[in-house]
């Protein structure tokens, strides 16, 4: 009785050891590259070489991250990036919430079918639109403009479509007797949404604020095909830019420093509000 | 006064989705037509159109570039299917351990690649997978694995591409698996212990079964995402080395904008569209024989 307690105990106890050590080097794995990449960000061309690999560069070269915007058009990247995705997410909270609202709570002719062909556009991916879009882009000289970059995903387009039926959820979830007050008072639907219903709906809009973010900052595709100037790249293509300077040697440390300065807004943002991207993954992996 | 609401309701209702519907229309279904008929045609972007009906099609499936990128992309989709797939929900089940300390720290350290800019990450792995100064191949070299040409052998490139699309996404699919195990009664597990069942027999009765709606949508969505893969294709590898990383949707780029045969490409995308969209209908039909919703 005993002998068989003791040996259970000590499986149970490899058990745990065995738990800890894989999700140690599975966590080790994830965070190393980045740690790499800081790392290499302040070296030398030629520190970089150097085997075993230096972990801490010493002396340390912090005139890399200077020369990005020094020798680059960096700090313009940088500038649009910052302009198309706060743009982005300022008409995708409005188009958005709007359209949720009215497919939740207004009746209106015809409305459960414009819900179910948004929702259809789900199943077609950027890719399939490559040329077309294109094409729309030049005939409306919209190439190499901000109008570009920001109309479509700002109205909703690629994807959009997606945050409109998360806060349709949302929204439905919301008791009807708070509107119905309100309708009693005398309030107009468009007072009702933006007095009573806003307001409930704040934590899911923090979530979706947090994705529409990292997806409009590390879009890549889009842009590369509706921009060529070099004043009108976003960030992700800059850095795209510097893999093609390849003379001779590639300059690994800058493009690390390029890295490095790139993820960073999203990084801080993931660690300052990590609750709501655990919790809005949830949401979006529960929606079936 | 209530009627009154009811035709105000009429008029807001068309004012608020009349953004997103514009945008709908102008940006999404007004190209999809365009790109299907542009496909009937031969045009190079700039001169005349010239009318070829079905041409483009016959020419895609003559076309052995296009074939070995369609192959390419179902490898690479296969790869993530059945190795990132299987870890995430390794993983998942890891971190839900109830003894488990530090939760957190290792939700947050799975997580952390998944919101990094994915051209950044790629300019990392391009360097991390390097052959003599990478560091892949140093820390491989301590269990005794020589030196690998990640991007340089065709055979080695691929897998260097799916090696780093499940560790920049595997966090994503940890979380949403770990949603749906923390969905399963305890009650279960509790009366499989008073049988004396072992941990293989609960996993493979209960959680399995249990968790296959939340694998389902893990499996489809993953696998559409998979199959549109360009971006790693197009930092790391440029498509090669010998079209070994060439995908469709980079072989649908270069077709439209490096080699300007925009027709061509539209037929390509038009099949791509197809792919995914029978893709999605035959795993909704296979969804009836293995999910199982309690």
């Amino acid at each position: 009785m005993l002998s068989t307690k003791s040996s259970h105990n000590w499986r149970r106890q490899i058990f745990i050891i065995f738990v800890y050590v894989l999700l140690g080097i599975g966590a080790f794995s994830m965070i190393v590259p980045f740690v790499w990449m800081i790392s290499t960000s302040f070296k030398s061309l030629n520190d970089v070489f150097v085997f075993p690999p230096q972990w801490i560069p010493s002396p340390a070269h912090w005139e890399n991250y200077p020369q990005l915007f020094q020798l680059f058009n960096f700090g313009r990247y940088y500038l649009n990036s910052i302009i198309v995705t706060v743009s982005r997410m300022a008409g995708m909270f409005i188009t958005s919430t709007l359209a949720a609202y009215a497919f939740a709570r207004l009746r209106f002719p015809g409305r459960n079918i414009l819900f179910f062909m948004l929702l259809s556009t789900l199943m077609i991916p950027f890719a399939a639109l490559l040329v077309p879009t294109f094409v729309l882009m030049k005939n409306l000289h919209w190439i190499n403009t901000y109008w570009a970059l920001i109309i479509p995903q700002g109205l909703g387009a690629f994807g959009g479509a997606f945050n409109v039926f998360l806060l349709r959820q949302f929204f439905l979830t919301i008791p009807k007797e708070l509107e119905e007050s309100a309708i009693i008072d005398g309030a107009g639907p468009f007072r009702v949404f933006w007095s009573v219903m806003l307001p409930l709906v704040k934590p899911a809009l923090a979530t979706l604020a947090i994705f529409a973010f990292t997806s409009a900052w590390g879009d890549f595709l889009y842009p590369l095909i509706v921009t060529n100037t070099d004043n009108m790249k976003v960030l992700s293509l800059g850095i795209a830019g510097f893999r093609g300077l390849r003379e001779g040697m590639t300059q690994w440390p800058l493009m690390m420093a390029a890295s490095t300065v790139s993820i960073l807004p999203t990084v801080l943002v993931f660690l300052l509000a990590q609750k709501y991207f655990i919790e809005g993954i949830a949401m979006t992996g529960l929606k079936e | 006064m209530k009627l009154s609401y009811r035709h105000q309701q009429w008029l807001w209702g068309y004012i608020f989705v009349l953004p997103v519907m514009l945008g709908f229309f102008i940006f999404m279904v007004y190209p999809m037509l365009h790109g299907v008929l542009l496909s009937l045609y031969r045009w190079n972007g700039l001169g005349p159109k010239e009318w070829i009906g079905f041409g483009n099609y016959v020419r895609m499936f003559h076309d052995a570039h296009f074939l070995k990128a369609v192959w390419n992309t179902v490898y690479y989709t296969l790869g993530i299917l059945l190795i990132g797939v299987p870890a995430a929900l390794f993983l998942a089940i890891l971190v839900n351990q109830k003894f488990l300390k530090g939760k957190k720290f290792f939700r947050m350290a799975y997580y952390l690649p998944v919101v990094t800019m994915m051209v950044a990450v790629s300019m990392l792995w391009k360097w991390l997978l390097s052959t003599n100064n990478g560091l892949v191949n140093y820390f491989l070299g301590f269990i005794g694995i020589p030196n690998i040409n990640w991007l340089i052998d065709p055979k080695w490139a691929m897998p260097g591409l799916i090696l780093m699309s499940i560790w920049k996404g595997t966090g994503f699919n940890m979380i949403i698996f770990l949603a749906g195990l923390q969905g399963i009664p305890k009650t279960y597990y509790e009366a499989a212990d008073i049988d004396g069942a072992s941990w293989w027999h609960k996993f493979k009765s209960i959680t399995l079964p249990l968790l296959s709606p939340t694998t389902f949508f893990i499996a489809l969505t993953t696998a559409i995402h998979s199959f549109q893969i360009f971006q790693q294709a197009y930092i790391l590898t440029e498509g090669g080395p010998q079209e070994a990383t060439t995908t469709v949707v980079y072989y649908v780029y270069n077709n439209s904008f490096q080699w300007f045969r925009m027709g061509y490409a539209c037929a390509q995308s038009v099949a791509l569209l197809i792919i995914l969209i029978v893709a999605t209908f035959i795993q909704m039909r296979l969804q009836k024989r293995w999910v199982f919703y309690a």
